[in-house]
């Protein structure tokens, strides 16, 4: 039988050998992630309600990333709170490494055909590796870590496909953007979305890492790539175990919700206008806005990859006078990684503000929130009224490419055009 | 279960329920500034019993359940909308607050005394009698709300175990 790579995961999880879409199951989770934020705080009390300890220790993942750096006298008590939780219930534990969906599979926590809960909306970001990973609350994450199961309506796939090959400038993001604005933010309806096609087996980890974040924006429960080469590489750099992946696929001939084609040739950079990421169109098509900050930080754009395409366009360039550029890198490695190859020097020589490895102003926290009445583009997924500051702020989402390229605009901008000025010069 | 409709859009989002800036201020200064910016006097006017009606993708946006909790605060006895997003269904069902999907809504106004069975998936005007069909619950979920949420329910279930 042709099934998705949605069925055959969830099958397995529910020890079942078919799963059929729309049928209620309850699968076993195979690893569970919690922050600081949704995690130990509001889960240890239900835990204690209810007189059980941990399904299993070693099914669950801590990492501290929303109230680091701890700046406030409340955030060091939630982290205080958090490095104890994880100490008496003895699981791992990130502690200030950086956002959780960027260091859950850095870590090698991930593995193709896992069946992961994590507990923030933007987990959909493991199904970069092929996993079928989920949000969910607080009260739901503590009954899976009462009793290691959860229910599903098993999905129905949206496959979304690209064709051809991205040009220069233009990356991931966009390709959400662009497909928030054909199919809203509830395209996704709650079922898998699934990403394919050429454009997608020539991405990088972290792009594809950003597809998965956003089918978040897109209403999916999940956003899935099935593994390749690309995949099985990256796990066991980060010193985990791919396992037998190469089964992990949707048949071709298998039911499916939708096909979406669009062609990655055709793409070009885009811009999401205030409150919604499904307000996207072509960055060219932007009528000029003026922006006074601009933002790189978050789980969707600003790991390594995203630095080092900022930093590509930023280099031997200046901000605008009257821009602050804010730059939050993802992780601790991965900022590591980018003050080795030169990447940070180059923001800090901009005059760069360089901020913690954490959530900062995409979850509304730290001490940078916007004020009112700021135009801000960001690199982040969602720009929801006042999500990032005062109710009166407007928040523009774009590319970490599109974000360097406005603030040296003073506007919003299309980076290509620098790219090109720079194949110019050389 | 019956009161009167809070009718509201489409894509009503997590930010609008449990607003970032008061996310630190417990559920009393949550609640207090529910859905302020999309209606003002929604927190201050709303009574016990009263039910939330949307259109579609109500509760889009973050994992924080604090959005569902707020409604129930305020006393809210239902959500109806014509779809709703994935996370905010599943954490206002493990709440305990029945969240209903609708297909066509027109027929609810905004200020109209209504009446919820849940059980026969229906919501009847009370002025005019007539009746909406709402979509059936999934039994799983019938039961956890039956129980009142996902920890009574699971209470239930580890009093059961032991006493096996």
């Amino acid at each position: 039988m042709n099934t998705t790579l949605a069925q055959k995961i969830i099958a397995r999880a529910a020890k079942r050998d078919h799963v059929t879409p729309g049928e209620v199951v309850t699968a076993q989770v195979d690893l569970a992630m919690i922050h600081d934020s949704g995690g130990p705080r509001r889960v240890e009390p239900i835990l204690q309600e209810l007189g059980v300890g941990l399904f299993d220790a070693d099914k669950v993942v801590l990492i501290s990333d929303h109230f680091v750096p701890g700046d406030t006298e409340e955030g060091a008590q939630i982290l205080e709170l958090t490095r104890q939780w994880a100490k008496k219930r003895q699981v791992a534990f990130h502690d200030g490494e950086g956002i959780c969906h960027v260091v859950l599979p850095e870590r090698g926590h991930l593995k193709p055909g896992m069946l992961v809960v994590g507990g923030d909306s933007h987990s959909t970001t493991g199904g970069a590796f092929g996993t079928y990973m989920f949000g969910i609350g607080a009260t739901e994450m503590a009954g899976v870590l009462a009793t290691g199961e959860i229910w599903l309506t098993v999905p129905k796939t949206i496959l979304i496909e690209w064709r051809n090959q991205l040009s220069d400038g233009v990356t991931a993001k966009d390709m959400m953007l662009a497909i928030c604005g054909k199919l809203g933010m509830d395209g996704g309806r709650y079922q898998a979305v699934e990403y394919c096609g050429d454009a997608i087996a020539a991405l990088s980890m972290q792009e594809r890492m950003t597809l998965s974040n956003m089918a978040a924006e897109l209403g999916g429960q999940a956003g899935l790539i099935a593994p390749d080469e690309v995949t099985a590489s990256y796990i066991s750099n980060a010193g985990g175990d791919a396992g037998e992946w190469q089964m992990l696929k949707t048949d071709s001939g298998a039911p499916l919700m939708a096909h979406h084609a669009m062609d990655a040739a055709e793409l070009a950079p885009q811009a999401a206008a205030p409150h919604s990421p499904a307000n996207a169109a072509a960055v060219g098509d932007v009528e000029k806005t003026s922006i006074d900050v601009a933002y790189i930080g978050a789980c969707t754009g600003a790991k390594y990859e995203d630095l080092k395409n900022a930093a590509s366009i930023l280099q031997s360039r200046s901000v605008k006078s009257g821009v602050e550029l804010l730059v939050a890198p993802a992780s601790k490695r991965d900022q590591q990684r980018a003050e080795k190859d030169g990447i940070m020097a180059v923001f800090e020589a901009a005059g760069a503000q360089i901020l913690p490895n954490a959530c900062g102003i995409c979850a509304g926290y730290g001490t940078h929130r916007l004020g009112e009445n700021i135009t801000c583009i960001s690199s982040t997924a969602r720009n929801f009224k006042g999500r990032m500051g005062a109710a009166s702020s407007n928040v523009w989402l774009a590319s970490p490419f599109t974000v360097v390229a406005s603030a040296i605009a003073g506007e919003i901008a299309d980076p290509r055009t620098f790219l090109s000025s720079k194949e110019r010069l050389a | 279960m019956s009161g009167r409709i809070f009718l509201f859009g489409d894509n009503i989002d997590t930010d609008q329920m449990a607003p970032g800036k008061y996310m630190r201020g417990g559920l009393e200064m949550l609640a207090a500034h529910c859905l302020e910016g999309v209606r003002a006097d929604f927190a201050s006017t709303v009574r016990t019993g009263d039910i939330v009606v949307a259109g579609r993708n109500f509760g889009v946006g973050s994992s924080r359940e604090q959005a569902a909790e707020a409604l129930i605060h305020l006393g809210i006895a239902a959500v109806i909308a014509q779809s709703f997003a994935g996370i905010f269904y599943r954490n206002a069902t493990n709440l305990g607050l029945p969240v209903l999907v609708c297909q066509d809504i027109s027929a609810l106004k905004d200020g109209a005394h209504v009446t919820l069975v849940l059980d026969a998936g229906q919501l009847t005007l009370s002025e005019t009698g007539v009746t909406v069909p709402l979509d059936p619950l999934p039994d799983n979920l019938k039961i956890l709300l039956a129980d009142g949420g996902l920890i009574p329910h699971l209470k239930k279930r580890f009093a059961r175990e032991k006493n096996k």
